[in-house]
């Protein structure tokens, strides 16, 4: 019974490894694959836009409005990429762009202009990232315990900075930059920040040691520590380089709205690690991509783009939102695992 | 035509003169007392009376409006000498906010003053305190069953819709095919329909205007200015725009501005002194807002002091306070703008 069946199939077990192509060549295809199917969401939301809204959609200043958006969120998104690459999670960063925010555009220091807002902005994003960094790396306390405290501790401080009311801009040079005038070729500032920011996030995850260092964390830790590299600096690295990510998307959010807010940045979180497993990030670690992410980002602010300029109400939305989410992952899936 | 004209100035008028009234009634009030009528009457006023504590609990104030309830309710207490505050920790957590009122109750306090987080949620808790013998007044967010409150002050949000909707339309009632957008608040929350439907039903009176599109955004300026970009793109020409709060008000003014957009008028909501500084100023698209009084919060104390001490409503007949009371949504645009700027909130 067992004769006729086993042999042939453990031959054509043994013939496909002969035949497949070396193994980084499979990783380099596959992950064009996911790539591509990405972009075909991408471009299948375009063609909804194109056809539904030809006007308002297919317009230069709708780009530009849907890449600015993209904007703050994207940049968040890079550093979370890290984080989950490494095996992490953080949970804190809608809280910490909160936090920045208002920290940066309370009265004190708005007198001190355009530097002294971007530098607390971006010093508050670090040190609540160096906070993170040490209770996960040194205090031993799991990521999503040590960035949930986080959460709720950097929402309470925005909360008490604030006390409740809308800390508004006054500084003209950073209102400046969210014009039209300031737009460098046709392209906003914030774009351009949001492009530089994904550009040192590629080449820092795929082509430096810290990159390689981080995918070994989250591909295997006790395996990365044998290997000689020092998990828990490079644990504290990851989570400061999500606070600054958090710290920059937050002076971005200032110019882009003009004002500091206690409520910024909510649910980031969940939207920036959706943007990345979207884009192929592996939610247990050891795999990462911020061209994924990336997309994963414009693909959100795409629909998000398509649901208002045809004036679908927030429920629908929502609904729609969820149903692409699954089918983004499931069209992923399919393609990730066929080839 | 004419006839709809005058019935609705009529309605103006009605409330313009309602509105004088109540301030008359206001600033006149140590003679009123006075009158021969109004002695055997025991009406609440300044004067020190029978010592009252108050319990209030109200929600986290995590958005400017909510801050100013806390604010105008704090101060109003302590403008009276024989008022004690009992103020809890604001919380936006049923649970959390049902424990706070309990400890309230279990301190015996004369009065409760409840901004239910969730007016719905908080029933029973209110109920209680009614049982035990402290009078609710419940703010704003109104329980389900009239006995869980003595009196029910609040805002009108329908009435803020309505009268959005109607100085819109008699802005823009010379204009043929004109064209109004919403920007609406948290579509989760009834008073989001409520204004919605305000507006709308507003609306149907001038059918010259048509309203062609409609976004929910979340009361926060981030919101306001990512939902408000997408409606300027979505809509190339509109001749008004009613924005329920605000708040995200900033954040929608930010992105007019940065669309480089003025060719339509804007109608804000809630009453914050940024939108009062900005209506005064007159340099925008920003024409006027509707009031969504955060002063309902001294109010709400004015009315727990009486009820503590048995007294009615100077300028009222009746010998007790009212059970409800809704404040007015009153447009307020250049021409008043000086009169409520002293309750703008931050």
């Amino acid at each position: 019974m067992t004769q006729p069946v086993s042999p042939p199939r453990g031959g054509t077990d043994k013939v496909t490894p002969v035949s497949a192509p070396p193994a980084w060549r499979t990783l380099v295809f596959r992950a064009d694959v996911r790539t591509l199917s990405l972009l075909g969401v991408l471009a299948a939301l375009i063609v909804i836009g194109g056809i539904t809204k030809p006007d308002e959609f297919l317009d230069t200043r709708n780009l530009q409005l849907v890449l600015t958006q993209a904007s703050v969120i994207g940049v968040v998104t890079v550093g979370m990429t890290f984080v989950i690459t490494s095996g992490g999670i953080d949970l804190s960063v809608g809280a910490i762009v909160a936090l920045a925010s208002v920290w940066a555009t309370t009265v004190a220091t708005q007198e001190y202009g355009f530097a002294g807002i971007l530098f607390t902005a971006v010093i508050v994003g670090v040190g609540c990232g160096l906070v993170n960094g040490l209770l996960i790396a040194y205090g031993g306390i799991v990521p999503f315990i040590a960035t949930l405290a986080m959460l709720a501790s950097a929402r309470g401080l925005a909360l008490q900075i604030t006390d409740g009311s809308t800390q508004i801009v006054s500084v003209d040079t950073i209102l400046d930059l969210g014009e039209r005038d300031a737009y460098v070729l046709g392209v906003p500032p914030l774009v351009l920040v949001f492009a530089v920011v994904t550009a040192i996030g590629w080449l820092l995850l795929n082509r430096t040691t810290f990159g390689r260092r981080t995918v070994a964390v989250g591909g295997n830790a006790e395996a990365a520590r044998l290997a000689g590299i020092d998990v828990r600096r490079q644990r504290l690295y990851l989570y400061l380089l999500s606070g600054l990510c958090c710290g920059i998307a937050a002076f971005l959010l200032i110019v882009l709205s003009g004002s500091g807010q206690n409520t910024n940045g909510n649910l980031y979180e969940l939207d920036a690690i959706a943007a990345a497993i979207i884009g192929g990030t592996l939610l247990s670690g050891g795999r990462g991509t911020i061209t994924g992410s990336v997309l994963g980002v414009l693909i959100f602010t795409t629909i998000t783009n398509i649901f208002a300029l045809n004036n679908l109400q927030s429920d629908v939305q929502q609904i729609a939102k969820g149903a692409i989410i699954v089918a983004a992952v499931l069209v992923q899936r399919r393609t990730a695992t066929t080839t | 035509m004419a006839h709809l004209t005058s019935r609705r100035g009529l309605l103006f008028g009605t409330a313009a003169v309602s509105a004088g009234a109540l301030l008359a009634g206001c600033t006149s009030n140590e003679s009123d007392s006075d009158d021969a009528a109004a002695n055997d009457r025991p009406a609440a006023d300044d004067k020190p009376g029978k010592k009252v504590t108050i319990g209030f609990a109200g929600p986290q104030a995590d958005h400017g409006w909510l801050n100013a309830i806390n604010e105008n309710a704090k101060s109003r207490a302590g403008s009276y000498e024989d008022v004690t505050l009992e103020i809890t920790e604001g919380s936006n957590d049923t649970a959390q906010q049902i424990g706070q009122i309990e400890t309230l109750i279990n301190k015996k306090v004369d009065v409760l003053v409840v901004l239910p987080a969730d007016g719905k949620a908080l029933t029973q808790v209110g109920l209680k305190a009614m049982r035990a013998g402290i009078p609710v007044v419940n703010l704003d967010r109104i329980f389900n069953s009239p006995q869980a409150y003595r009196c029910w002050i609040g805002g009108d949000n329908y009435g803020m819709g309505l009268n959005a909707g109607h100085y819109i339309g008699e802005q823009l009632k010379d204009k043929k095919n004109a064209r109004v957008i919403e920007l609406a608040g948290l579509d989760n929350l009834e008073l989001t329909k409520q204004r919605t439907k305000g507006f709308d039903d507003a609306l149907k009176n001038y059918p010259n205007i048509e309203k062609v599109a409609r976004q929910a955004a979340e009361f926060t300026v981030e919101s306001g200015q990512a939902k408000m970009a997408q409606l300027l793109q979505a809509q190339s020409k509109f001749d008004a725009l009613w924005n329920h709060d605000d708040d995200q008000g900033v954040g929608a003014l930010r992105a007019i501005e940065q669309s480089g957009r003025d060719d339509f008028l804007m109608v804000g909501g809630a009453g914050a002194l940024s939108a009062f500084q900005a209506i005064k100023k007159d340099d925008g698209v920003l024409k006027a807002t509707v009031l969504y009084p955060p002063t309902m919060a001294a109010s709400a104390i004015d009315l727990a002091r009486a009820l503590g001490q048995g007294k009615g409503v100077s300028g009222l007949a009746e010998f007790e306070i009212p059970s409800s009371l809704t404040l007015y949504s009153a447009v307020v645009d250049k021409a008043n703008v000086d009169q409520y700027m002293s309750t703008g909130f931050k």
